[in-house]
């Protein structure tokens, strides 16, 4: 029982390691990316490309003056930067980042690169731990005690709640498809490829699912166009108005996790995960693992920089067109993909 | 190890369920409740039945306290009353109301055989989905369709209830 | 998981001390929202008593049908909790724009 929890702890470690590392990661290819696109260089002075950007910004960010208001209330103000960063780092157990073929550790089945293996739930527990991130916006905005930081939460509230619906049905067609709610079963549906030609990756003949959970997942992660809740140069800074230092980098910290996060379910949901399937028969051993992960990191890293690349891109909408995009177009659409998956099976297409 | 687990989810749900119904300030009252809602689903994972766990925490903590946390946001519902204040007769029979309640809810479970170590043929599947989705489509279905009607009656009833009047 | 070495009689007795802690609450609290919220941690009490029983008759032979219906239950619970959740917020919101407070003691109108 000792080993098992020490296979748990190591996968467990190097999970928060990579999603913690690539936080600072995604500060420079936000910053630089967003220069290259606006014709302009960015920061490229602290470093080969600037790429000790991040550091200073880290230093910069934990020597700020970390300032709490007076009238706020305490505990709620610092409980919901908390909230924010543990809620977004607790969704990763049940995603699987690798291919494992019968490896061991320390003579215990490693049985799967996914931290929890016997979840059977996974994805539905993915969408209850993704529940809970909306009390972290709506107590930073409450307790702030500040009319722009209010707007900013409650707006973040009715849009989460809204974007909720649609990204979850959007998700049954692929579970249809793959006849299991474990992660590592739909990705392993997704393997092969139809006429040697093309793989059999969701994203395919659920096209209108995954555009649906794609902008579901922008809206979940509060980024543009969907940023309302922290709107720069409108809401002064939404929910995150009051805050400062440490307690700002945790929020900042716990979006970009958040990101990585949806990055991650795009790929294993609708793009294949792990697998590629020209290199499938390559996949043994620890070298095999290691590829499938390899595999795996380059999928979220593309799904990484389309969030930045939209981000740079598009406008900002307005609360009602929000709210009316997601009530009146994403939910129906999402529940045409369900009838189509559900109508696909009984003919025997899929 | 079970019971371990089973004695901390229950002292947390009682602790925080005290603190649910004790604190002035409504907004701790919903968080504590989210809490309590968090160590109940907690349980259920426990006996086996995690697709109940995961809605739980899905509908209860991640839909309907939002649902009370917005509406409290919204009416700026602040509490200045301490519990029981003001209704001293009242606060005294409630109590021994409660008590009584709670005692013979207790004697009546205490006189019930437990059946520890108990044995699940085949319990290993009734707690995941696949039965699940197959009885409410199959042996329940209308119940299913009928709540799918409660809801929308409801969305609309509440739609209609909330809106500002227009004169 | 084939053993479940805790007796039902344990979540029942949690069950009755959630309830009795519900009761309390509905009974000793004027903020309206407060009284809600015990309500639905009796609700939430009840659900716990159907999964105890479904959990002891999962155990029996021939019983797996009845434990389904246990935890289909609680679904259904957990349904109708959340319609009356709604319907009842909005309740509220619409006595907050007529009385200006949802202190349930000053909600007399309609006595006598």
């Amino acid at each position: 029982m000792w080993v098992e929890l020490l296979v748990i702890g190591i996968k467990l470690a190097v999970v928060l390691a990579a999603l913690l590392t690539t936080v600072p990661i995604m500060v420079w290819v936000e910053r630089r990316a967003s220069a290259l696109m606006q014709d302009r260089l960015g920061p490229n002075r602290v470093g080969p490309f600037g790429l000790f950007q991040p550091v200073v910004d880290a230093v910069k960010l934990i020597t700020k003056e970390d300032l709490i208001p007076a009238n706020v209330s305490r505990f709620l103000f610092i409980l919901a930067p908390v909230v924010a960063l543990t809620v977004a780092l607790s969704t990763f157990i049940a995603v699987p980042f690798g291919n494992d073929s019968g490896l061991e550790l320390f003579g215990h089945a490693v049985r799967g690169f996914i931290v929890a293996p016997d979840l059977n739930i996974g994805i539905l527990y993915i969408f209850a731990i993704a529940s809970l991130a909306v009390y972290a916006t709506v107590l930073a905005g409450w307790s702030s005690n500040n009319k722009y930081s209010l707007y900013g939460g409650i707006r973040a509230s009715a849009q989460t709640v809204s974007y909720e619906l649609a990204m979850t049905i959007s998700v049954v067609g692929v579970l249809m498809a793959s006849e299991s709610l474990h992660l590592d079963q739909v990705v392993a549906h997704q393997s092969g490829t139809w006429l040697w030609v093309l793989p059999r990756w969701n994203v395919f003949p659920q096209l209108i699912g995954a555009i649906t959970f794609m902008v579901a997942a922008f809206a979940e992660t509060n980024r543009i166009p969907f940023d309302l809740p922290e709107a720069e140069a409108e809401l002064v800074s939404g929910y995150l108005t009051e805050y400062s230092s440490m307690k700002y980098a945790a929020f900042f910290m716990g979006e970009y996790v958040h990101m990585t996060v949806a990055s991650a379910l795009i790929t294993v949901l609708f793009f294949g995960g792990w697998t590629l399937p020209w290199v499938d028969l390559a996949f043994a051993g620890w070298l095999g693992g290691l590829l499938s992960i390899a595999i795996f990191v380059a999928k979220v890293s593309f799904f990484l920089f389309f969030f930045v690349w939209v981000r740079w891109t598009l406008p900002r909408f307005r609360f009602d067109q929000l709210m009316a995009l997601g009530w009146k177009v994403m939910i129906p659409l999402s529940v045409l993909n369900f009838l189509w998956v559900g109508i696909a099976m009984a003919a025997g297409i899929l | 190890m079970v019971p371990i687990v089973f004695a901390i989810a229950a002292f947390v749900a009682v602790v925080f369920a005290i603190v649910t119904i004790a604190h002035r300030s409504p907004v701790i009252n919903v968080l504590s409740l989210v809490v309590v809602f968090f160590a109940m689903a907690a349980i259920f994972a426990l006996l086996g039945m995690d697709f109940l766990a995961a809605i739980q925490i899905i509908v209860y903590s991640g839909a309907i306290l939002v649902l009370f946390l917005f509406v409290i946001m919204l009416l700026n519902i602040r509490s200045v009353e301490r519990l029981g204040s003001g209704r001293r007769m009242q606060a005294l029979l409630g109590a021994v109301a409660a008590a009584g309640i709670g005692a013979s809810a207790l004697i009546a479970v205490s006189l019930l055989t437990p059946t520890s170590g108990a044995v699940y043929p085949g319990s290993l599947e009734t707690g995941t989905v696949a039965p699940i989705g197959r009885a409410l489509l199959t042996t329940h279905l209308f119940a299913f369709e009928f709540i799918t009607l409660l809801l929308v009656a409801a969305i609309v009833g509440a739609v209609y209830l909330a809106r500002r009047e227009h004169r | 998981m084939t053993d479940i070495p805790i007796p039902h009689t344990w979540v029942l007795a949690l069950s009755a001390a959630l309830f009795a802690i519900g009761v309390l609450g509905v009974l000793l609290r004027r903020n309206g929202i407060a009284i809600f919220l015990s309500l639905e941690l009796m609700l939430n009490s009840a659900n716990l008593a159907f999964v105890a029983f479904a959990m002891t008759l999962a155990a029996q032979p021939g019983g797996a049908e009845a434990a389904l219906s246990g935890q289909l239950f609680v679904f259904f619970v957990i349904g109708v909790a959340a319609a009356e959740a709604a319907v009842g917020l909005a309740l509220f919101i619409a006595l907050h724009r007529l009385k200006g407070t949802i202190d349930v003691d000053r909600v007399n109108i309609l006595r006598w």
